[in-house]
């Protein structure tokens, strides 16, 4: 039985923390997809406060937990656990920064049609939501298994940010007139397969965090 | 002074099958350590786990308990320690010991410092002021020492009389020093001295330290040992014992979840 009681319950307000920071970034991505697909405003905009509350627990999740290194010197599963947890925020407050970019370029369409029906980017940001949701849950409930599914995911989201590349080059082909947009989209999709990247990099905490050693 | 071991030789200590009772008492069990010289060993483990007997047993300091019994091979380079031929003087002489509680003796700063290479008869004065002073530098305590040799040992504080036991140890010209929990009486400050001491001494000394002090262990030492119930559980690189042991009662135990 554990005798850390004190530690124990300041890792579990860390845990708590990062459910709440990962809500947010969830809600992020997908806000300012959403506000990409029905050309609203007003919610690309929300992504922005989003993106402030992300910053902010980021700052307050790094706070305790170098406390606790400061405080308990934890060693063994409960360093890796700390040091996990400190360098997962960092991705975490990036995809947040991500998620506020792709709003900031929705806006930018003001209010042109599309010159192209959005279908592979709402499915990257589905896999990547649900890439950064498993990361962390992998984290938490210490599921090697989870953490290390994702690199394969993140196959598909790369395969699908090909796809897009592809068929944005051939319209800038058909019409130079296509660019514009086609470059603003194009910048989307990378977000999105980066924020993809940002949900393996957390899977390779997590095995730290579970294992010991760093794929 | 004459060495029981040649100049060129290696003072790695290698144990092997290391069992020791205390009258019917087993308080180690089957214990094989390869300790590597110039570098720092660290035993830990809770109280009463026998890290501190096998400490004694590398100088034979459990030779004076009564009723011990020690089986196993215990070499310093190609030194049998339980030789019969061995001279337990001169293996001391070569295995020098610090204590939790500095135990300077009731005599001058120099004097305590010139014992050990009078008892192996040292009698000229040049060269004991050498060895003194050498000895004293060493244990990073010259300066604050050289303008009172001749003043009592005891006037000294605790931090100061642990270094200067350092010294004392030093002046023997050892390959080996054991530290048995050397800064738990000390202030935070006298640690740090002899800890940043110790990396420096294992340049040219193989040490071996026990101690509770986790975050000392972290700090000082190249390898660690961790002890219980008499056994080695686990014995590696001390980054690998605090970051990844592989043991679940290393685990359990140095994360303060013991018991």
């Amino acid at each position: 039985m554990s005798i850390r009681i004190k530690y124990e319950a300041e890792l579990k307000e860390v845990y708590n923390k990062l459910v709440i920071m990962l809500r947010e970034v969830e809600l992020a991505i997908e806000t300012s997809v959403k506000a990409l697909e029905t050309r609203d405003k007003t919610l690309a905009e929300e992504t922005f406060d989003k993106e402030k509350e992300i910053d902010h627990l980021e700052r307050d999740i790094e706070q305790d937990c170098l406390k606790i290194l400061l405080m308990e010197h934890p060693v063994a599963s409960d360093f890796r656990e700390v040091s996990a947890a400190l360098k997962m925020i960092t991705d975490l407050e990036r995809i947040g920064d991500q998620a506020r970019d792709i709003s900031e370029i929705a806006l930018q369409f003001g209010d042109e049609a599309y010159i192209k029906k959005l279908e592979h980017i709402p499915m990257m940001a589905e896999i990547a939501i649900s890439m950064v949701k498993d990361s962390v849950h992998a984290y938490i409930n210490r599921d090697l298994a989870l953490a290390t599914s994702l690199d394969k995911r993140d196959d598909a989201v790369d395969a699908m940010f090909e796809t897009v590349k592809n068929d944005l080059v051939e319209l800038i082909k058909l019409d130079s007139a296509n660019a514009d947009q086609a470059i603003l989209l194009m910048m989307i999709a990378k977000y999105i397969e980066r924020i993809a990247d940002h949900a393996v990099n957390i899977g390779e905490w997590v095995q730290y965090a579970i294992t010991g050693s760093h794929s | 002074m004459t060495d029981t071991v040649k100049t060129e030789e290696r003072y790695n200590i290698s144990v092997k099958n290391c069992n020791l009772f205390y009258g019917d008492f087993q308080a180690l069990k089957s214990i094989n350590m390869e300790i590597a010289e110039n570098e720092v060993t660290a035993l830990i483990g809770p109280s009463g786990c026998g890290k501190s007997t096998f400490l004694k047993t590398l100088n034979r300091m459990n030779d004076l308990v009564d009723g011990c019994k020690i089986t196993g091979e215990f070499k310093l380079g190609s030194l049998d320690i339980y030789g019969k031929d061995t001279d337990i003087n001169l293996l001391r002489k070569n295995v020098g010991m610090v204590f939790q509680k500095p135990n300077p003796f009731p005599m001058s700063i120099f004097d305590n410092i010139a014992f050990a290479p009078r008892t192996f008869g040292i009698k000229k004065k040049a060269e004991l002021d050498e060895i003194v002073e050498q000895s004293l530098v060493k244990a990073s305590i010259w300066d604050e020492v050289k303008d009172r040799l001749k003043k009592s040992a005891l006037g000294m504080s605790g931090g100061q009389q642990q270094r200067l036991c350092i010294a004392r140890s030093l002046a023997a010209s050892p390959k080996v020093l054991l530290m048995d929990e050397p800064t738990s009486a000390l202030d935070p400050i006298s640690t740090g001295k002899i800890e940043e001491l110790m990396d420096e001494l294992k340049k040219e000394y193989t040490i071996v330290i026990v101690t509770h002090n986790m975050q000392q262990a972290t700090r000082v030492s190249d390898k660690t040992a961790f002890f219980l119930l008499g056994e080695v559980i686990e014995f590696g690189k001390t980054e690998d014992i605090f970051v990844n042991p592989i043991d679940k009662r290393t685990e359990n135990y140095i994360t303060g979840r013991f018991g």
